[in-house]
């Protein structure tokens, strides 16, 4: 009895209590599913496209973040040095497709995948070899991305709205603008919803898969560089931000694979719900209840919604 | 039988020519030195009993399949190594067996992916919608509802094509491989599953297509009554080899024709 109290009645008397420490703790979890969104972004751009899980986009972050921080250590001005980044974004996106998935076109979905571990691995090397192992500091203010916070007063108290936040939620938002736009209405957009759809027939029109594959491993690594950035400004560029691309299996799970908005919905419902479990019932389970409660989320939603909340349902004519 | 229209044929302009061409997979040949042309204009069938190859055949034709021998001229250059992608550059369009359509899509977002070849402003304008980019995309959706219009699909216009009926995503389909502007028309079985009023339909499009645009056009058929009706002439495979080349009058007299169509007795 007493801990169904503790469960079910005394969180929410708690929101009840402090609506202000409520609201902080839905801007932070908003702000978290804006960076989980992200991630999870970068991989449904290449799976629309390729079928391809990419395992890799967890270290393309850290690769581009680094990239950009170490161009900049060099003395190479901020700007210039993220200019070079996204130029070596895109020879990245040419390498993979020359090299690894042009060789292994029409193989079965599963090899492709493994390539991708290959790929991660290759990267951690490539990366340590030429930036080194050690934490680099994101640089944020040569950036003019601003820093400090807004307090507002609200409900009797303050809620503290960090400005990296409120900048990475309006570049997250005009870049998902962007992305739809260029689905919906470009040519090439055009062309990669119909090699999502069907190779072949992608082909019999002259679509030119290689292009394809090239633009949008491209797009997946301008994801990557905003997601390395805007994280690391909020912590450090090291190797283990790769292991962000574990929270993002969640989110697709929740949003399906396959759509934007779903990774965009997903991913702020995993971080809302995870900060709110944290904060409310987390000193009931002890910590370390957000490592686990996302895939508790998602899980719950794959019982009622298989194909997930925005994913396509799969009918099949029989 | 048709009468062949149009002074391409008469003239014998032979836009495509399949010479010895031979298609293993592993052990099994598909194609096996299977020579033959196709002329300017015409409507050209590719006849035989199931497996005989004629799939392959289109599939050698268009690149998706690289033949182990032979060679393929088209519009005078022969090439050895032609990819889907070259294929459909030099205006070679297809249908395919079973429906082969962006299913996610609208019915004029399918029949517009087809111009994909024809647009090429650059994606800077692309992005912007705006300047040259916005009037070329309303210059082809022009084109594309022309298209429509021709094909009677105007009421299917917005609907995505994986919930429409089989006859319609055939002629959909159709529209797709149309709005390349090709020279060259492949169609797999475009009558497949079709009821007879469809299938008088599909026949009056493909005639107009060839009357009217004047676009050469290579035809998989089962329905012996469509492919006399339509054909000018008519090649026949069985198991993957060539047994009868001719109008369709000379190949229904043709006896290993019969022999493949009927069976023969040991």
């Amino acid at each position: 009895m007493d801990l169904a109290y503790k469960i079910l009645i005394d969180p929410f008397m708690q929101m009840g209590a402090a609506p202000d420490l409520l609201v902080q703790t839905l801007w932070e979890g908003l702000v978290a599913g804006v960076l989980y969104s992200l991630i999870a972004l970068g991989f449904v751009l290449i799976f629309k496209a390729s079928g391809v899980f990419n395992f890799a986009q967890g270290i393309m972050v850290v690769f581009a973040a680094l990239t950009l921080v170490g161009l900049h250590e060099l003395g190479i001005p901020a700007f210039v040095a993220l200019f070079l980044t996204i130029v070596v974004m895109f020879g990245l996106a040419f390498l993979v497709e020359r090299l690894m998935l042009r060789p292994l076109v029409n193989q079965p979905d599963i090899i492709l995948f493994m390539a991708t571990f290959g790929l991660t691995y290759f990267l951690i090397g490539f990366g340590e070899l030429v930036f080194g192992g050690n934490p680099k500091k994101m640089i944020a203010s040569e950036l003019y991305l601003p820093s400090g916070a807004y307090d507002i007063k609200m409900f009797g108290g303050f809620v503290s709205l960090q400005k990296i936040d409120i900048a990475a939620a309006v570049i997250v938002s005009l870049m998902v603008l962007f992305l739809a736009l260029f689905f919906q209405k470009t040519r090439i957009g055009r062309a990669l919803r119909a090699v999502a759809d069907s190779h072949k027939a992608a082909l019999s029109v002259g679509i030119s898969l290689e292009q394809i594959w090239v633009v949008v491993w491209f797009a997946a690594g301008i994801v990557a560089l905003v997601t390395g950035i805007m994280w690391g400004a909020r912590s450090e560029v090291s190797f283990s931000l790769q292991i962000i691309a574990l929270k993002a299996l969640p989110v697709l799970i929740l949003g399906g694979f396959t759509s934007i908005p779903g990774a965009i919905v997903g991913g702020l419902i995993i971080g809302v719900g995870e900060k709110l479990g944290e904060f409310y019932w987390g000193p009931l389970l002890g910590s370390g209840i957000e490592s686990w409660l996302a895939y508790v989320i998602a899980l719950v939603f794959l019982l009622f919604r298989p194909q997930g909340l925005f994913g396509e349902k799969i009918i099949e004519r029989i | 039988m048709r009468v062949p229209g149009g002074a391409d044929i008469a003239t014998g302009g032979v836009l495509l020519a399949v010479e010895n061409v031979s298609l293993a997979f592993g052990g099994v040949k598909a194609v096996t030195d299977v020579s033959f042309d196709i002329r300017k204009g015409e409507i050209r069938a590719i006849i035989g009993p199931n497996g005989a190859g004629k799939t392959s055949m289109l599939n050698i034709i268009n690149g998706f399949y690289q033949p182990q021998h032979g060679r393929i001229t088209f519009k005078g250059e022969t090439r050895s190594k032609m990819r889907p992608h070259d294929a459909a550059k030099g205006g070679i369009a297809r249908t395919f067996q079973n429906v082969a359509l962006f299913r996610g899509m609208t019915s004029l977002d399918n029949i517009m992916a087809g111009r994909t070849l024809r647009m090429n402003k650059n994606l800077f304008w692309q992005l912007l919608r705006f300047g040259p980019a916005m009037n070329e995309e309303v210059e082809h959706r022009r084109r594309v509802e022309e298209i429509i219009d021709f094909l009677k699909i105007q009421e299917i216009r917005r609907t995505p094509v994986g919930r429409l009926p089989y006859g319609l995503q055939k002629r959909v389909e159709l529209g797709r491989a149309l709005a390349m502007e090709p020279e060259l028309l492949l169609l797999d079985e475009p009558m497949a599953g079709m009821n007879l009023e469809e299938k008088e339909d599909m026949s009056r499009f493909i005639l107009d297509v060839n009357d009217h645009f004047g676009t050469t056009v290579v035809l998989i058929e089962h329905d012996m009554g469509v492919v006399m009706d339509l054909s000018d002439r008519v090649v026949v495979l069985d198991h993957g080899v060539k047994i009868a080349d001719g109008t369709p009058d000379e190949v229904k007299r043709t006896q290993a024709v019969i022999d493949a169509y009927l069976g023969v007795a040991h």
